[in-house]
This record gives C-alpha cells, structure tokens and sequence, in this order.
C-alpha cells in the first residue's frame, strides 16, 4: 500500500479509480425512493457523492415535459452518472437497457450491471450476469458488476474485464448490514479490480465496517432514501465511509483478551 | 398506420418520421434515447427515419434508480 495514514489527511492523496478515473469520494448513492426531486438532490450534496446510479425506463408518453428532471437536478456535468440495470431479470434485457443508456447520456460507457434472479430475495442471477458482462465488454462498456459475495465468482468477474466487482453485503434494500464479513474479506484480498460492497448497508457502522474491511467503496440506495431524515443519513455515511477508510489505512491494533493499562504503572501515589 | 409506443397501440392517419411522432407525443423536448424493434435509433437519425405499419417504438428516459425499481425494463411487460 503506496498510501499512508499520514498522507492521508486529504481524500485527493487516496482516490478511488475506477476504470481510470479518480474520484474523491468512496461513497456512490443511488437516487431511487426519495420523496422529491429537491430531497434527491439535497441528500446526493450531503453525502458527497461523486458518481450516482440513475435508472433507464419508459417515459410516460404525455406527462408533464417540464416536470423536475433527475438530468437537471444532478447534472452531468457535475456527477458521473452509473445507469443501472436495476429490474433486469435476463442477460438480453439488460444489454438492452446499457445500450439504451449509452444512447441516452451519449455515448456514455460506465454502466452498473445488475441481473436478478429472485423476486424475493433479489439476489442476482450469476450465469445471466456472466453473459451479460461479457457481451457488454465485448461491446466496449466499462461494466461494475452487482454480485453475491462469492469469491470465485468475484474472481471471475474481474478476470474477463469488469472494471469493478460489487458483492452485496445482505439483500437489496433490507438494511441488513454486512452478513458474511468473512466472504467480503475474501473478495478484497483476492482483488484485482475495486470492490465495493453494493446493497445491505442499513446505517452509518455497515458502512464503515465495509470500508475497514478493505472494500474500496460502497453504493447505497435505501439507508439514505428511507431514513427519517434522509439528507442527515447521507452525510453520515459520508463520514462513515470516509472514517472507515481512514480506520484500514491505520490498521486497526490487534485483538487482546484480556485488559491491558494504557497509563504507564509506575510513579503511582499508592 | 399503426405503432406499437412503449407497449401501446398508437394509430395515425398518415405516414410520419421518427422525429414526427416525438413531436406529435410531446417528446420533442425531452431527453429520451430510442429502439425501433429493439434496434436503437441514434438522436441524429430521428428525422430521417420513417416508420412503418407495426413498428414497435421504445422511448425511454433516465430517472432516480438504485436498485429495486419495480417497473420491468423495456419492451417488457
């Protein structure tokens, strides 16, 4: 590791790269579920956000035109848009919905690959994902991969060329926290590409416990949108993120059973 | 003239371009990308292209997303 707890102090020393850009901040926010457009945008400020995940759908054909648009409210300009292909039960429907992304932002290649495989649980369909990644690569998207936390699978999915592998921590929107740290441990220490935990944080401790466990980032959605407060939350997981980073640069002190003083014994008055 | 639009039965009295039908939708303003029988049809081609009888059109758009979005993807239904 090049970087030191030291030189840490300002976020531009210890980017996160992805696909060969840097970016300040390791926290990547969804902008579903939100009450309004004003409350998306307000949240995606607070929690620093540099790259968002937007969803590609039917536009409903004679709705208002000037109704508040996501495009304006966050604009591109100002954030690195991840399309995702939230919703996709197969390989064919999520090709489908990257090229419609590219074509909508342009020529935009960064997309969020997401092929699920339960309407309940929501964990993703591996083998539809695995053909999906490859004709997307194929094609020339740079894909981040919405995984289960299985290291081979992981492997795998950064050995054919996913810019960035991203296992869940407990299933979509449950809040569940990081179920397997074991598992996400595995996939970090094995890592060739950046991991970052995608789905299941619930609160700001999930989020740092992802970073202090060596994953390079987290995306979240519904721990932000559905808090009470959800610009507050965001800024937490800011923080969170940030503090837990900060904590695996450090390295943590080794686990000890039994007590032991931290002010020095002798010179004492008894 | 008939066009399937994101899944519903659209007639028109006349033969008209890709353009025409946005317009005609009220989505010319919009930024939208677009598949005509689930081939993209990029935004510089849209006044050239003419539609057909039965064609299936999907005009889709980029809203607030992250994961769960109940709404199937496109051309699903």
């Amino acid at each position: 590791m090049a970087v030191t707890a030291e030189t840490i102090r300002s976020a531009s020393v210890d980017p996160l790269i992805i696909a060969g850009k840097a970016y300040a901040s390791r926290l990547l926010v969804g902008t579903g579920k939100y009450k309004d457009m004003n409350e998306t945008r307000r949240a995606v400020e607070a929690s620093g956000a540099q790259i968002v995940t937007v969803a590609i759908r039917r536009t409903n054909i004679g709705q208002n035109p000037n109704e508040a648009n996501l495009l304006d409210a966050l604009p591109q300009s100002q954030y690195t848009y991840l399309p995702n292909t939230a919703g996709c039960y197969n390989a064919e429907d999520a090709v489908r919905t990257c090229r419609l992304a590219r074509e909508l932002l342009d020529g935009h290649d960064l997309v969020k690959l997401e092929v699920l495989g339960s309407e309940k649980t929501l964990y993703p369909d591996i083998p539809q994902t695995l053909k999906a990644a490859e004709i997307l690569i194929k094609d020339g998207f740079k894909v981040m991969v919405y995984t289960n936390d299985d290291p081979v699978v992981a492997k795998r999915f950064a050995d054919m060329g996913c810019v960035a592998v991203m296992p869940l921590a407990a299933p979509i929107g449950s809040g569940l926290g990081i179920r397997n740290p074991y598992n996400i441990r595995f996939i970090v220490e094995e890592a060739t590409v950046p991991i970052l935990v995608d789905a299941g944080v619930g609160t700001a401790s999930d989020a740092a416990v992802a970073m202090e466990l060596g994953c390079d980032g987290v995306l979240m959605n519904t721990a932000i949108a559905a808090a009470r407060n959800p610009v507050l939350m965001a800024q937490a997981m800011r923080k969170a993120v940030e503090a837990g980073r900060e904590a695996y640069l450090a390295g943590r002190m080794p686990r000890k059973l039994y007590g032991s003083p931290s002010s020095p014994l002798g010179g004492t008055i008894f | 003239m008939k066009i399937i639009l994101n899944g519903q039965e659209k007639n028109f009295a006349t033969p008209m371009t890709l353009a025409r039908l946005l317009q005609e939708m009220g989505l010319g303003e919009r930024r939208i990308a677009i598949e005509v029988n689930r081939e993209i049809i990029p935004r510089s081609q849209h006044g050239a292209f003419e539609l057909k009888d039965n064609d299936r059109v999907e005009v889709v758009f980029a809203i607030g997303g992250g994961s769960r979005q109940m709404a199937v993807a496109p051309g699903r239904r």
